[in-house]
């Protein structure tokens, strides 16, 4: 009778393997979509990664790897929380609009008191507030966006809104703060210390000179978080959490899970990592503006659900999400590299995002029947 | 007779003027398995409902394990020792077999609180022990439940109450979705709790499951208990027309 339970329900799979990581899919695809630009490029006489000048001594296209990383670092950051959002089931949509709050109110306690020998014009408040240690920006920073992601977390938590919602009108709130702030004026010339934090070394101080990586210290943060929220969701009760609730929120409650403030701190993380970004944004450019970080928050979106994220809830993975912005920004780039106006790179990415969405229902669909 | 483990006197909910359930008086001893049957709303579910504390019951004492209780919620009855197989699965589809398992109740390398370190090699270990105890099959542990069919997730399920089990299983329709090997493994697995000496309160519709496995059989009729009867002191017929109504008016008789 029950000797013959392995054959139960007539499984199409094979039960006894492991199912295979959808994270391999995406790299599969990321490495198809380097390859189809490189012959591309190849065909137009140049190359998408390999350094095709006699005169420089290089291997690979230094130059487009340098930007097509920076360029992705800055919203990947934020592609972390978004991913742990979307795997508890919710979605933000406000972490662009929190960037650009966040980023005007940082810079203002970043300034520096003078400016080529004559007081900063773009001061926002007194002497008080000009030449404060690194820390102080940092530590605003990092409040306005755990603000805005304890905000965030509470309205889905307890007034049970949904959370496209919530985060909407944090989206339009947060966006209007970033121009009140300064009456849409940009905040800028921060302090040298400022300007390190993206333009640095990071790398070079963290490996005590070993390798040097000067100006790439967003992609540098984005990696190391990258790592620890991996870890953090793949071997905490965090994560399993995480994965729980978004799995099937009415069978971790009943398991004792308190999903609600778990929600609460998932959303919060979201916030302060959109906060990092306004650092390391600012710092890069030196400025705040109150147009800062548009469309972030969909860019962001589109990492996580290009990298297996399923809007869905439940599944999808840190590395994932990393590998779904490097596909993002290979594209990019790619566009760019073969001249493609930057018009049809927009209309493009749109169908992009779309089909992962399409791919990821059709998997859904085909696992349901299989 | 030996100890009793869970008695009701004069169990009662009513959802506003419904009487789902009405006086109802209920014992269970030590190592027991007992049938709840009875047509639907007869009051079966309520009755398990107010004993896990799923909801509050309007009147009545519940006293299990020897004194009376007040469970605010279904984890305060859990975490007593009562462990519910409720009839829609409580298991989160994405996470393994071990995580489902100890899902709310993780082991930790070391604690540090929402960010903990799981033990995992130890929850899996202690998985894979618990689907032997329970002579569950499951090709492999690692896999997402999603991916498996209704009578491993039920299994899983299942294993999970019975793993943990201290003191007393309840089973709301086990095998109510199941294939005919599935519902025999689920019933293995009954077999092997009754081994173990755990007690058990099973809800079924199919009798000839509830002779195969209990000791006794509780009838409820329109939120009433109308009879509870011996397994080997009656039959098929006999809980049919208690079932039905056709026996057991007012005067009937109580364990």
């Amino acid at each position: 009778m029950a000797e013959t339970a392995h054959g139960l329900g007539g499984l199409k799979y094979d039960p006894t393997k492991r199912t295979r990581a959808p994270e391999w899919n995406v790299f599969g695809a990321l490495v198809l979509i380097v390859l189809i630009f490189e012959i591309l490029n190849r065909m137009q006489g140049g190359s998408f990664l390999f350094n095709m000048r006699d005169n420089v001594d290089a291997i690979f296209n230094q130059q487009r790897l340098d930007i097509m990383i920076l360029q992705v670092a800055i919203v990947g950051i934020i592609a972390l929380g978004v991913t742990q959002v979307i795997i508890i089931g919710g979605i933000d949509l406000s972490s662009g609009s929190v960037v650009g709050a966040t980023a005007m109110i940082v810079m203002s306690f970043a300034q520096t008191a003078v400016v080529n020998g004559n007081p900063n014009p773009k001061a926002i408040f007194g002497d008080w507030a000009m030449d404060l240690p690194v820390i102080v920006p940092i530590a605003v920073g990092l409040a306005c966006g755990l603000v805005a992601g304890l905000v965030n977390g509470l309205l889905v938590a307890y007034t049970k809104i949904p959370p496209f919602i919530a985060t909407l009108g944090m989206m339009v709130s947060a966006r209007g703060v970033a121009r009140w702030w300064s009456n849409g004026q940009p905040v800028s010339f921060p302090t040298a210390e400022y300007g390190q934090l993206a333009n640095g070394d990071l790398l070079g101080s963290l490996t005590f000179g070993l390798i040097h990586w000067p100006g790439q210290n967003p992609a540098v943060v984005f990696v190391l978080l990258a790592v620890l929220f991996h870890v953090v969701m793949t071997y905490t009760l965090y994560g399993k959490r995480c994965y729980a609730i978004g799995s099937n929120e009415a069978a971790a409650r009943m398991s004792g899970i308190n999903v609600d403030r778990h929600k609460v701190l998932v959303y919060a993380i979201a916030g302060l990592l959109a906060a990092v970004a306004a650092v390391l944004l600012t710092s890069k450019n030196l400025t705040a503006q109150a147009g800062m970080g548009v469309m972030y928050e969909l860019d962001a979106i589109a990492m996580a659900v290009i990298g297996g994220v399923s809007l869905a809830g439940g599944r999808g993975s840190i590395i994932g999400t990393v590998l779904g912005a490097a596909i993002f920004s290979v594209i990019i780039s790619g566009f760019t590299s073969v001249k493609l106006d930057a018009y049809y790179q927009e209309m493009v990415k749109g169908a992009i995002i779309v089909g992962a969405v399409v791919l990821d229902q059709w998997r859904q669909r085909k696992r349901a029947r299989g | 007779m030996s100890r009793i483990i869970l008695e009701t006197r004069g169990l009662t909910k009513h959802y506003g003027g419904v009487h789902a359930l009405e006086d109802a008086n209920f014992i269970l001893h030590e190592g027991e398995h007992v049938a709840v049957v009875g047509d639907n709303g007869a009051g079966k579910s309520t009755f398990v409902r107010q004993v896990t504390a799923v909801e509050q019951r309007t009147a009545g004492e519940i006293i299990f394990d020897g004194r009376p209780v007040h469970f605010s919620g279904p984890l305060e009855a859990r975490e007593a020792g009562i462990e519910t197989v409720f009839q829609t699965l409580a298991l989160a589809d994405d996470l393994d077999v071990p995580s489902n398992l100890f899902l709310g109740r993780e082991i930790f390398k070391w604690r540090l609180g929402p960010f903990s370190w799981l033990d995992r090699k130890t929850m899996r270990d202690r998985t894979l022990e618990a689907l032997k105890t329970t002579a569950v099959k499951i090709p492999n542990v690692d896999n997402p439940i999603r991916n498996m069919s209704g009578g491993q997730r039920q299994c899983v399920a299942i294993a999970r109450t019975a793993a943990f089990a201290s003191k007393l299983v309840i089973m709301d329709e086990p095998t109510a979705a199941l294939g005919v090997q599935e519902t025999a493994q689920v019933e293995n697995i009954i077999r092997g709790l009754k081994d173990r000496g755990i007690p058990m309160i099973l809800i079924s519709h199919n009798l000839r499951q509830v002779f195969d496995l209990v000791d006794r059989i509780v009838v409820f009729r329109r939120g009433r208990i109308v009879a509870s009867l011996r397994r080997d002191e009656t039959d098929g017929n006999d809980i049919v027309s208690y079932i039905t109504g056709v026996k057991g008016g007012s005067d009937a008789a109580y364990a």
